[in-house]
């Protein structure tokens, strides 16, 4: 038993000498490479060490080169606190890009606020934001911008009555739940409603009852993988003629595979990552989106997400700052992350304030329409 | 020295003079934070020691004890208004409580049959947890407030350093105290032979449902404290991969030793953060090093390494 203090006091130094090396930025990330929430940190890893090992070969930041400490929480809110005082206490980082989950973002905040630390988070939920934490900033759009976006456009084709059924899973639930408080902002009334649960395989009388509502204008369906497919192609069958809404959940061309031609006149609000090519020359988003989707899919041969596009801005935003501020100081480098102003990233245009650590509107999403199986913006 | 190891109440004090040493080596908050995490999960293994090592029974599902422990801290001061050092005493007496309803039909059941019940509670209650969002907040879980007890608020990491420290070594004395007396040796009879301990006039159900009960209420205290010093509970606290790594931290320390959950929990909490330094190996030298010592080490790491010491001298 006397050996273990001893192994842990060489563990300590070896990390203390490695921390101790030249003037250098240092950045933390944790991410949910593995996991249940892999879909998320994988690509946001990749995304960071491409563009890392991109910035380090040009000169780095300022001069000084940057050192990644990349940990991998599993998805575990435990494991992510005890990484983030682990960056905060041991690795001493200079900024932190990561988180990829709500559950592990809202973990590591205390850790860096307390440390003082500039942390930019990748996770969805409006919490993050939402009071304005002082050192906590996030880069992806929230549900509610998604639904605010479809009634946006309701509200263009002037539709006011609609019915919603929505997945009883996560995302479904939690978009759902986001839609209900901004409806009455858009003057819109919500009809009748239904729900299905993640693994039904027929939502036909969920939608036979939406049918036989009278003065239903539109249908919006929250909800995340399979579940809207089959309520697309339900809805086909029924023959119901109004218009079909469904959400950023099925921004993925598995969604048009698998509802297949029932698929065809169904809106959705995305992010441009997902029509990067088919966006106008003029559009000033363009250049961001078709170079990152490149760069990803040249590295990784895989195709691109928008989670990493979610790190790309983290990441993009914080190298701006720190050039702003000629230095990787804490407190200055959070300050001018602060006024970012006209950053374009792969989600849209960010502005942020010292009331707003988000920057995004409703810009950032673009609406959709299907057509012939293939994404198409409506202008 | 090798008796001393081998008593129960020995392996107390050696938790004990741990407990207090370490702070003394540890550099940084984030060590100090580590042995607090090692001496959480160290509570809940002793607890399920007791039912896996001593009493012989299987609990795939023990995380799901461990999560109500720490949703009671989390829902109670924030829906309901109860302070929080009740909250904690109301889960923990929550877990017990359905330990003790379920465990009675389903303790009849043996090895397999018993582990997918076993399993198949701990998922129906990290289900609720994710699916009841307006109480738990769903799969984003949700804050706990700080524990205070009289105007004091218990948080950091050196506080919980000691709070869970001390808490182990009591949790330990129980333990020990329990092995060494009649209830112990009803426990071994049970998990060497049930028809012959049921010969000797053990109750055996009545055993069987007091390990439990007991081990439930360990994994209770242990969620409640991870949850209180973390200031954030997620359903993946009551999930199935938490009530896996229990078990292995058991059979990897030594079944039946309450020194091998101590080590079981330590070896798992620790290894991780060490090797980070083979990046996207990590898992893989992680599943390396645990067929090793389970293949090297079969009774275990502590009760493997007793045997050999026995052996030399």
């Amino acid at each position: 038993m006397q050996r273990l203090p001893k192994i842990m006091l060489a563990a300590a130094s070896l990390w203390l000498t490695a921390g101790a090396a030249q003037a250098e930025i240092k950045l933390g990330s944790v991410l949910s490479v593995t996991g249940p929430a892999s879909f998320l940190g994988d690509p946001e890893k990749r995304t960071l060490e491409i563009y890392v090992a991109e910035l380090n070969a040009k000169g780095g930041i300022n001069g000084q080169q940057i050192k990644l400490f990349v940990y991998d929480d599993g998805g575990d809110a435990n494991k992510a606190k005890t990484f983030a005082t682990r960056l905060a206490e041991e690795d001493k980082v200079d900024a932190m890009v990561g988180g990829s989950t709500t559950g592990t973002t809202m973990a590591m905040i205390p850790v860096f606020e307390d440390a003082g630390i500039p942390f930019i988070s990748l996770a969805g939920a409006v919490q993050v934001v939402k009071p304005v934490k002082k050192w906590v900033f996030k880069t992806p759009h929230t549900d509610t911008m998604a639904c605010e976006k479809i009634f946006e456009d309701l509200k263009k084709r002037n539709l006011t009555k609609i019915g919603m059924i929505s997945g009883t899973d996560a995302f479904g639930k939690s978009m759902r739940d986001q839609c209900m408080t901004v409806t009455s902002k858009y003057g819109i009334e919500v009809l009748h409603e239904e729900s299905y649960g993640p693994r039904d395989s027929d939502m036909t009388p969920q939608l036979t009852n939406i049918k036989n509502k009278a003065g239903i204008q539109a249908v919006i369906n929250p909800g995340f993988g399979q579940g809207p497919a089959i309520v697309t192609r339900n809805y086909r069958q029924l023959g119901i003629t109004v218009p079909l809404y469904q959400s950023h959940g099925v921004g993925s061309k598995q969604f048009i595979d698998l509802a297949g031609t029932a698929a065809d006149g169904v809106r959705l609000p995305a992010a441009a990552l997902l029509v990067a090519d088919k966006l106008p020359d003029s559009d000033p988003q363009k250049k961001v989106v078709v170079d990152y989707k490149k760069t990803y899919e040249q590295k990784t041969g895989q195709p691109v997400s928008t989670f990493g596009g979610h790190m790309y801005d983290g990441l993009m935003i914080l190298v701006e700052a720190m050039k702003r501020a000629k230095s990787a100081d804490k407190a200055k480098v959070r300050d001018e992350i602060e006024k970012t102003r006209n950053f374009m990233g792969t989600a849209g245009v960010v502005n942020m304030s010292a009331t707003d650590h988000l920057g995004l509107d409703l810009t950032a999403f673009r609406m959709l329409e299907i057509k012939n199986g293939d994404w198409s913006l409506v202008q | 020295m090798r008796r001393f190891a081998a008593s129960p109440y020995g392996v107390v004090v050696l938790i004990a003079v741990l407990v207090a040493a370490l702070p003394a080596v540890l550099p940084t908050t984030f060590y100090v934070r580590i042995a607090a995490l090692v001496f959480i999960f160290a509570l809940a293994v002793v607890g399920l020691n007791l039912l896996m090592g001593f009493a012989g029974q299987v609990s795939l599902g023990h995380a799901g004890f461990f999560g109500i422990g720490a949703y009671a801290v989390a829902i109670g001061p924030t829906h309901l208004g109860i302070p929080s050092w009740a909250a904690f005493v109301i889960g923990v007496a929550l877990a017990a409580l359905i330990a003790f309803l379920v465990g009675r039909p389903i303790l009849r059941l043996k090895g397999h049959y018993l582990a997918v019940a076993t399993l198949g509670l701990g998922i129906l209650i990290a289900m609720v947890m994710t699916n009841e969002a307006a109480w738990t907040g769903g799969p984003d879980g949700m804050p706990v407030p700080r524990l205070e007890l009289f105007g004091w608020r218990v948080r950091g990491p050196v506080t919980w350093y000691w709070v869970s420290g001390i808490t182990l070594v009591i949790g330990a004395w129980i333990a020990a105290n329990l092995i060494a007396s009649p209830t112990g040796r009803a426990f071994r009879a049970i998990h060497d032979s049930e028809t012959a301990a049921r010969v000797l006039g053990v109750d055996v159900a009545r055993y069987k449902l007091l390990a439990f009960v007991l081990s439930a209420a360990y994994a209770a205290v242990a969620g409640a404290y991870l949850a209180l010093f973390d200031g954030l509970v997620t359903p993946d606290s009551a999930g199935f991969l938490r009530s896996i790594e229990f078990v292995t931290m058991a059979v990897l320390g030594g079944l039946g030793s309450i020194f091998g959950s101590v080590v079981g929990a330590m070896i798992l909490t620790v290894l991780p953060q060490v090797l980070t330094v083979f990046h996207d190996y990590e898992h893989i030298a992680l599943g390396a090093i645990m067929i090793v010592f389970m293949i090297f080490l079969r009774a275990g790491i502590v009760p493997s390494l007793l045997t050999f010491l026995r052996r030399s001298s």
